[in-house]
């Protein structure tokens, strides 16, 4: 690992989370500080070791001076910033996120493989949604089985990229990508072709691991069957090289 | 007098595996607990045949799949003063509301014609008419308390109970979550 000579200089700033006094570095984001100090901010495109996404908008807080939200996750620390993190309007949007989400595709957890290893599951716990509002959509999406490892179904992708990102800046492959817009939009491997037949797939399977719902999931896992190994996440970081 | 006194429950199960009224079975020797401070008026768990005027609180299970279902909702969201959806099917539709991924007639084929051997027909006479889409249940009607889970522990079902009879709101996402 190649260390820098001079460390680089980063300022210290001090913030107010929730109307705690804290201080942190200025390269930081809301997301990092906060977790550093146990205040949990949920979110479910965010991956420590990742790039910053900052597509699903569940870790949105309200700043002290904006009307505008925040989304945690890709905002840095600025001196004298005062943020609320868990506010009646904040855990409105955060439900109808998580309602949408639910609504979009089919996530019937009951028959999921991932039921009890999932984080939009229990995201949808903790954010108090028990139902939802919103008519379900009800269309199919085709599932991929023709990796010999692996398999992905596209009615539970909530589309955080995460496998995008972990195949690319992590493994160095670059296997999948993003296509298609709004309700069509979908993750797809070697620009649309069946994973099975993908040159550049190493079979690794990071994606697998860290796809945060049933949408990429070990061949031959029943309902409930699937556990993510989710060992290699605390290095992630260190496997990406000095930022 | 006491007797009167108790909180008045009716339950039914709409679409659904009654799986949710068997884990309310699983509560087990609390039942006779429960018994105490409730009064079971209309269930299939007991033999009343006619629904009470007005019902304190009533547990609907299962989504709206047909049109017996929405009759039952309607008739319980009309006599409950509260109304709880029991177990996944009642609250996100489940299980049955997978059929609607199907035209209805691909769901008649595959159920009556494909797997069926002899005389495949569909059945007409004393059945009720199957609902498009298949419904949660406050999609139709007005639902107070929403308790997730596939089926909901008999422990979920004992402690939302045992606070509803003490006058407090439960809060199930404290003890189920969706497919739990």
């Amino acid at each position: 690992m190649i260390v820098p000579a001079t460390p680089p200089k980063v300022r210290v700033v001090t913030l107010k989370i929730d109307d705690k006094d804290l201080s942190a570095r200025e390269d930081e984001t809301i997301l990092e500080v906060a977790r550093q100090n146990r205040i949990a901010i949920p979110s479910l495109c965010f991956l420590e070791g990742l790039s910053i996404w900052g597509a699903c908008r569940l870790c949105v807080v309200e700043m002290k001076g904006s009307s505008r939200l925040l989304s945690a996750c890709s905002t840095r620390v600025t001196e004298g910033m005062e943020v609320q993190t868990n506010t009646e309007r904040l855990r409105h949007y955060r439900r109808v996120i998580l309602e949408l989400l639910f609504a979009e595709r089919n996530h019937v957890c009951s028959v999921c493989v991932s039921n009890g290893n999932c984080e939009l599951q229990s995201l949808a716990q903790s954010c108090g949604l028990d139902h939802v509002r919103v008519p379900y959509r009800t269309s199919v999406y085709e599932v991929d089985p023709t990796h010999d490892l692996f398999r992905l179904d596209h009615n539970r992708c909530i589309l955080c990229t995460r496998c995008v990102r972990v195949c690319d800046e992590i493994e160095g492959a670059h296997t999948w990508d993003v296509m298609g817009r709004g309700i069509g939009c979908r993750v797809v491997t070697d620009l649309k072709r069946p994973w099975g037949e993908s040159a550049s797939c190493t079979g690794c399977g990071k994606c697998v691991q860290v796809c945060p719902t049933g949408a990429l999931v070990s061949q031959g896992t029943s309902a409930g069957e699937m556990r993510k190994d989710r060992r290699f996440l605390p290095y992630l970081s260190q496997m990406r090289g000095v930022r | 007098m006491s007797e009167s006194r108790k909180i008045t429950l009716a339950t039914s199960w709409l679409d659904g595996c009654s799986g949710c009224h068997m884990s309310f079975l699983d509560i087990d020797e609390r039942l006779i607990e429960l018994a105490d401070k409730v009064e079971f008026v209309y269930s299939p768990l007991v033999d009343y045949k006619q629904m009470p005027e007005s019902i304190d609180v009533g547990i609907l299970e299962g989504a709206v799949s047909s049109e017996d279902d929405l009759d039952k909702a309607l008739k319980f969201r009309k006599h409950c003063k509260f109304l709880i959806s029991l177990g996944d099917c009642a609250v996100t539709g489940n299980v049955p509301a997978m059929r609607n991924f199907f035209p209805l007639d691909a769901v008649f084929d595959r159920a009556f014609k494909e797997n069926v051997q002899l005389q495949p027909q569909r059945p007409t006479v004393n059945v009720p008419k199957l609902l498009v889409p298949v419904r949660p249940i406050h999609s139709v009607v007005k639902v107070d308390l929403f308790i997730p889970g596939c089926p909901p522990s008999a422990n979920t079902i004992w402690q939302i109970l045992s606070e509803l009879v003490a006058g407090r709101m439960p809060n199930p996402a404290q003890f189920t979550r969706f497919g739990a």
